[in-house]
């Protein structure tokens, strides 16, 4: 099986699509709709289906040094058990007394079941180059989020290591730091705000913390390729000027748990489709 | 209508004690050594950038807790920012608006993935209207759009343009001397910039052959 061509004749079908829709619907509609229209018009075909069936498999087939599956790793809601389980990530987890995110805990589950090292998994390893092949990582993540579509966001706050996560990773969100003096709320913290034509959403606000929440991982058509929840925040970093966020930090943890919890209430439709 | 508002997000606090927003937040160094621990320096980007400058925690902290800096702060903070304003010792305020416009449309620059020595872009569309040939332009800032114009600059050089000239100037060196925690950057005052492009950026303009004021 080489899905690689028909991933990439699919993208420049799509984009050829893209430019056809521009063109049409400019003259009559605000940006916003037609990329609205545009994302539409991709629903039916998202090539992260193709991410989630190789992960699928990977999650099912015997690999690492210890030769074993993932059907034994415990998402949160018991041993093998993944429909729903990314709708309540992060969580405490007792096993390692920490809070953790979907890519923490599946990372967990490859280091420990299968006996991956922990420092074979960086942002260099993990994310894939543009149009290039998905990791197994965001592979098996893909599959993850597509066994919970449309359950609902829940993110606990219990545990006070689970209320810490949210308030720090509130803290965070308004943290201004480095050359120009950007923070996440320097996009994300009013309404109607654009960057060049890209609405930002408000992502203190509960209903574009769903859409956020609930939409990432996605196939971003522009750069062929799968991109994760922790790839999200490691290129929000980049373009804040900060330095390097290194893959499945406590700060991404804390970011993604305020993120979360802001979303509860909303439905899981991920991966999704993006520009 | 500041102290209402802290009341209001009292009460609201008190009354939905189940949304977890409302838990104590963390000290400061907590959230620091989080940060310092969770990032890593590549290329340019050094862990520095973490470290806040007291400017940079005022507004962080302003914006967290949702209450706007009281006036007698700002006042002070904004008029020992405007007196450190370096202005140009040759007096030229205008370089080249096509250059200008190079440096409005670039986003280039000070992220971890960006070589070091290569001139930076302010991006100014990602976040103002500016000529109106450019019709992606973000909003977070106000429209550019006749900024010379509008603001009745016929010879920039003139003394009556004197004014305008240098308020545009440090506006771009450093916001925060006029609308503190806004959320530009301090292209002069952070080293963003270049003296000379500013000087490039401020005839895009202010500069009546530029396409902004055409």
């Amino acid at each position: 099986m080489k899905p690689e061509p028909v991933i990439a004749a699919v993208k420049w079908a799509w984009l050829a699509l893209l430019f056809v829709a521009c063109g049409v619907v400019a003259q009559t509609k605000s940006s916003a709709d037609a990329i609205a229209d545009y994302r539409a018009s991709l629903q039916d075909g998202n090539p992260a289906d193709l991410n989630a069936a190789r992960g699928e498999q990977l999650w099912k087939t015997p690999r690492g040094p210890k030769n074993a599956t993932l059907q034994a790793c415990d998402m949160g809601l018991g041993p093998g058990k993944v429909t729903g389980a990314v709708a309540v990530l992060p969580r405490y987890f007792a096993d390692t007394g920490r809070v953790m995110d979907v890519e923490s805990r599946l990372v967990y589950c490859m280091v420990t079941l299968q006996g991956f090292r922990t420092e074979d998994f960086s942002a260099a390893t993990v994310f894939s180059g543009e149009g290039q092949k998905a990791s197994a990582v965001e592979d098996i993540v893909a599959y993850l989020y597509d066994e919970s579509r449309d359950a609902v966001i829940n993110i606990p706050q219990q545990h006070p290591l689970e209320k810490q996560a949210y308030a720090r990773g509130r803290q965070i969100f308004y943290y201004k730091g480095g050359t120009h003096d950007f923070s996440c709320a320097s996009c994300h913290g009013e309404d109607g705000r654009r960057i060049r034509l890209q609405d930002l959403p408000n992502l203190t606000k509960q209903k574009p913390a769903q859409e956020a929440f609930s939409q990432w991982p996605a196939y971003r058509v522009s750069q062929g390729a799968l991109r994760t929840m922790q790839w999200r925040l490691y290129d929000c970093f980049r373009q804040q000027r900060f330095p390097e966020l290194q893959y499945l930090s406590p700060a991404s943890v804390d970011l993604i748990t305020f993120l979360g919890v802001n979303a509860n209430g909303g439905k899981m439709a991920a991966p999704a489709i993006k520009r | 209508m500041r102290k209402s508002t802290g009341t209001f997000a009292k009460a609201a606090c008190a009354a939905t004690v189940f949304i977890a927003g409302c838990a104590s937040a963390p000290s400061a160094p907590d959230v620091l050594a989080t940060l310092k621990a969770s990032f890593s320096e590549r290329g340019i980007a050094k862990l520095d950038r973490l470290d806040q400058t007291d400017l940079q925690r005022i507004c962080s902290e302003a914006a967290a807790s949702g209450r706007p800096l009281d006036e007698k702060t700002r006042e002070s903070l904004q008029k020992a920012i405007y007196d450190k304003i370096p202005y140009p010792a040759d007096g030229k305020y205008l370089g080249d608006w096509r250059e200008g416009e190079k440096i409005a449309q670039s986003g280039r620059g000070l992220q971890f993935s960006d070589v070091a020595g290569a001139p930076n872009g302010a991006n100014c569309y990602a976040c103002h209207q500016i000529t109106p040939q450019e019709i992606s332009y973000g909003n977070q800032g106000p429209s550019l759009l006749k900024y010379g114009v509008l603001r009745g600059v016929k010879d920039p050089a003139s003394p009556a343009s004197e004014a305008v000239v240098k308020y545009t100037w440090g506006r771009i060196w450093n916001t925060h001397a006029f609308n503190a925690c806004n959320g530009m950057p301090r292209f002069g005052d952070a080293g963003i910039l270049t003296p000379a492009q500013i000087k490039d950026v401020m005839a895009l303009l202010l500069d009546p052959q530029s396409p902004v004021n055409r």
